[in-house]
């Protein structure tokens, strides 16, 4: 199998966005180019599979989007995100190359849909992928086989042959049986987090990871983060933070995506396994607050909460995959999902006491909010007094991890005390830690992995041609 | 698959689905789906029959095989169609009897009334089957009476069954019969209807035969639509001067009754060909192999229609005449007495579904939601 492979000049380990963003930027550059994929076709593309739209800046008000939004403004946004702690430098490389991304991504033959009426707080600063990620995947494998990429799919590189920051070869595990070595002259890291290693969620967050769910592929598994770190490369990132939101509790263990999440929490009332309150649910629009409430999920006893909402509210958030559970009293509801049935009642009737008149707007912080109870609820508390009720079980749903390799500007891989990596590449989730360390943006993902996708893919064939140049010149040298 | 089943799998399909809503930019689907929250067995027939079967959805789902919830619209909703075309029709056991085995049946309904039209020319005294007749005269051969009288019955009783058949459908899906003639929704739907407006997709096309988009299918289908109105028009017109202006057939090369069913016929032929062509080529994961017997039979009575027809006209002047007339006429009678219960169904309750579509989203605006 390894002498199919002889000579190549890009290995690309990966097969999400960041993957194929290198992957066609090298072979427009003239390397031969190899995509190794750790999933089967049918699964392909990673995490880019579960995604929908990218956070790009425009000046202008221009197709697909519904406004203007300024660099400058995105800049400010993504320091609010992330609380400033990033790599300045390269966070401003994404914000303010994010506007060239729409025509390049037209190019490849991806193809965007008009805004929608459901989404238009995104839809002004983000543009929407026509059937969304696995879509954009299709296409962007389809673009990198016509410009001559080979791909192998069910093909894991597991280890990497790595002398004093020198790439020379990847072991790759093919179907699961035999292994192969793949020699290259450079290498792009592209195949995403940690975030579906269970051990390494155990290790960061004790017995409490055995209730998280992985809302994405099963496949990133983080392997070549930790042959990089293993190679001595130097990281980025606290390896107990990750992205969480909260989501149905029925949900399997990986893949769930985009339709388990629930959203109820603003309209509702949510209580732990005790049948206790223990936050305001009402503190801030939902989508300022569903990365906190996984977080506070995470930290109930058994990782799990409930959340009631009453025949008022059922149909005022998105729905979601499973149906909720119905009782025509909460202590029905609590019954079925095994909570202690007086204490819930005792929890709601507080509640209902508690909340004060007021002019009930979802669309804004209305005035909705309690009165002398703790925690109390500061905006769209109404009372659970119309039945029938209704119940969800929540669970923190894991995204993504921020734990990362750290990167220059030329997405070179950063050895331990500062010297870049010679011929080893990294882009996507394996270093978004660097310019995503805490916090999240909607969209700015795949964002991160198509600038230092097509950087990574750019610096990785310009150095292959450099090597095959000057091997060719020693070569001439050896025969004369 | 018993009804139960199916229905159980399509209101899961419809609990992934409008949790998702990233397909939500490809056809009319998904945003008559939005307007939904429970799926009924009525919601799902108009949902199915709203799909184009265009297969885009397929293949951008993150939740299609080998995915643990399996979603596949295109197949999923094929199977509702098979069922309402079946559980609509009238008479049922007809379109029962007819869906079991589809292409032997239209094939020997053809080959009875082959023999008929063959057994009528004879009785009627007909000079040959086997001589030229001058100027390709063929109601030297058949009576005018008797075509008049035999496809006349035939067309009073499919347009009887086409009718009740979209009635018991348009109820079902929750309408009323007066809305079918609702003005400014008939016309949009028209408009999106003769269009394929769900096929096109803002000029990519669709996913079919495979992943890659393409407007094939949607050419393809225009040849067949419209090479089958253009042979009706045809038929038409040539009603009009027989009663009109008492002018008599057969009618000249270059005359419009003619030169209309000439065009039709090689839409009718090209149609049918390439879409059959594409049908071959298709991903079997997405498709419901129980309505390959109904899709093939209305090709080939399609094909077969239009090949004797212009072979008719080419030969109209020779000893064939008599024969291909006689077998040309077997064929267009079955091809109309299979339309209730066959494949052609798909456009009267598709149209129906796009009207309904049309009306719903009058009614949202209305309603200012």
């Amino acid at each position: 199998m390894s002498e199919d492979f002889s000579n190549l000049d890009v290995l690309v380990i990966g097969g999400g966005n960041a993957a194929l963003c290198a992957a066609i930027t090298a072979l427009e550059s003239g390397a031969s180019v190899l995509v190794l994929e750790c999933s089967p076709k049918s699964l392909r593309g990673g995490n880019s599979r579960h995604t929908r739209n990218m956070r790009l800046a425009h000046e202008k008000q221009i197709n697909p989007y519904t406004g203007a939004y300024p660099a400058d403004e995105m800049w400010n946004d993504y320091m609010r995100c992330t609380g400033g702690m990033t790599d300045p430098e390269l966070a401003k490389m994404t914000v303010y190359e994010s506007p060239s991304i729409l025509d390049w991504a037209r190019a490849q033959g991806v193809r965007f849909q008009p805004a929608l009426a459901g989404t238009l707080h995104l839809s002004r600063t983000n543009a929407w992928f026509l059937g969304g990620g696995k879509s954009l995947m299709n296409t962007l494998y389809r673009r990198a086989e016509a410009l001559g990429a080979r791909v192998l799919y069910d093909a894991e590189a597991i280890d990497l042959d790595i002398k004093d920051g020198r790439f020379r070869s990847a072991t790759v595990r093919i179907k699961g049986q035999h292994t192969v070595q793949i020699a290259a002259k450079t290498v792009v890291v592209a195949a995403g987090g940690l975030q579906s290693d269970l051990e390494f969620l155990k290790g960061a967050w004790g017995a409490a990871a055995d209730n998280f769910q992985i809302r994405g592929t099963p496949f990133d598994t983080g392997t070549m983060i930790k042959v990089l770190l293993a190679a001595g490369a130097e990281s980025v990132g606290d390896p107990s933070q990750g992205h969480m939101v909260p989501c149905d509790s029925r949900s399997p263990k990986f893949d769930g995506g985009i339709v388990t999440r629930l959203d109820c929490v603003t309209l509702g009332l949510v209580v732990n396994k005790a049948g206790d309150r223990f936050y305001d649910e009402g503190e801030d629009f939902w989508g300022f607050r569903y990365a906190i409430w996984g977080r506070l999920v995470a930290q109930q006893q058994d990782q799990i909460c409930y959340c009631f909402v009453d025949s008022k509210t059922i149909n005022k958030f998105m729905p979601s995959r499973y149906p909720a559970i119905k009782g025509n009293t909460i202590g029905e509801v609590a019954r079925q999902l095994n909570l202690p049935v007086e204490k819930v009642e005792a929890t709601v009737a507080e509640f209902n006491r508690a909340v004060q008149p007021g002019k009930f707007d979802h669309t804004v912080l209305d005035d909705c909010k309690t009165a002398g109870l703790t925690p109390s609820k500061t905006h769209w508390a109404q009372r659970l007094d119309t039945p029938p009720f209704y119940g969800y079980p929540l669970s923190p749903g894991l995204t993504f991890t921020y734990f990362a390799v750290k990167v220059d500007r030329r997405a070179a891989v950063l050895m331990k005390g500062g010297q870049p990596a010679e011929n080893i590449f990294a882009a996507g989730e394996v270093m978004a830690g660097n310019i995503l360390p805490k916090g999240y943006i909607g969209g700015i993902g795949l964002v991160i992995g198509n600038i230092f996708g097509r950087i990574a893919g750019k610096e990785a064939a310009t150095l292959a041609k450099k090597s095959a140049a000057v091997a060719s010149k020693e070569a001439t040298h050896a025969a004369k | 698959m018993p009804q139960s089943e199916l229905i159980h799998i399509g209101e899961e399909m419809m609990a992934v689905c409008n949790s998702c809503r990233y397909c939500e930019g490809f056809c009319a689907v998904w945003p008559a789906m939005e307007y939904r929250r429970s799926f009924a067995e009525a919601d799902l027939n108009y949902l199915a029959n709203l799909c184009h079967n265009c297969s885009e959805c397929y293949y951008a789902c993150q939740y299609a095989p080998p995915h643990e919830w399996m979603i596949n619209p295109p197949q999923t909703f094929a199977k509702f169609r098979a069922q309402t075309y079946e559980q609509f029709a009238w008479p049922k056991p007809l379109a029962s009897a007819f869906r079991a085995n589809a292409l032997v049946v239209s094939l020997l309904t053809a080959l009875m009334l082959v023999v008929f039209f063959f057994g009528a020319m004879q009785a009627a005294g007909s000079r040959s089957l086997s001589t030229a007749v001058a100027g390709g005269d063929f109601y030297k051969i058949t009576p005018h009476e008797v075509l008049v009288l035999t496809f006349g019955a035939v067309g009073l009783f499919v347009a009887l069954a086409l009718g009740i058949g979209l009635l018991r459908f348009w109820r079902n899906i929750g309408e009323q019969t007066s809305d079918l003639t609702n003005p400014p929704a008939v016309m949009l739907a028209i408009k999106e209807a003769l269009a394929l407006k769900y096929l096109d997709q803002s000029g990519w096309g669709c996913a079919y035969p495979d992943e890659k988009s393409s407007q094939s299918r949607r050419w393809f289908h225009h040849f067949t639509f419209y090479g089958f109105l253009l042979c009706f028009a045809a038929t038409t017109l040539g009603a009009i001067y027989y009663y009109g202006f008492g002018w008599t057939g057969p009618y000249g090369y270059t005359s419009l009754p003619v030169v209309l069913g000439t065009l039709g016929g090689l839409g009718l032929l090209i149609g049918p060909i390439g879409l059959w062509s594409l049908k071959t080529r298709r991903n079997r994961e997405i498709t419901d192999e129980s309505q390959q017997g109904t899709d093939v039979a209305f090709i080939v009575l399609l094909l077969l229609t239009s090949i004797t027809g212009l072979l008719l006209l080419v030969l109209r002047e020779t000893a064939a005449m008599g024969s291909l007339l006689a077998i040309h006429l077997g064929i267009v009678m079955t091809l109309f007495l299979m339309l209730p219960y066959g494949k052609f169904v798909h456009g009267l309750y598709r149209s129906a579904a796009i009207l309904k579509y049309a009306l719903e989203r009058a009614r949202k605006s209305t309603l200012g939601v």
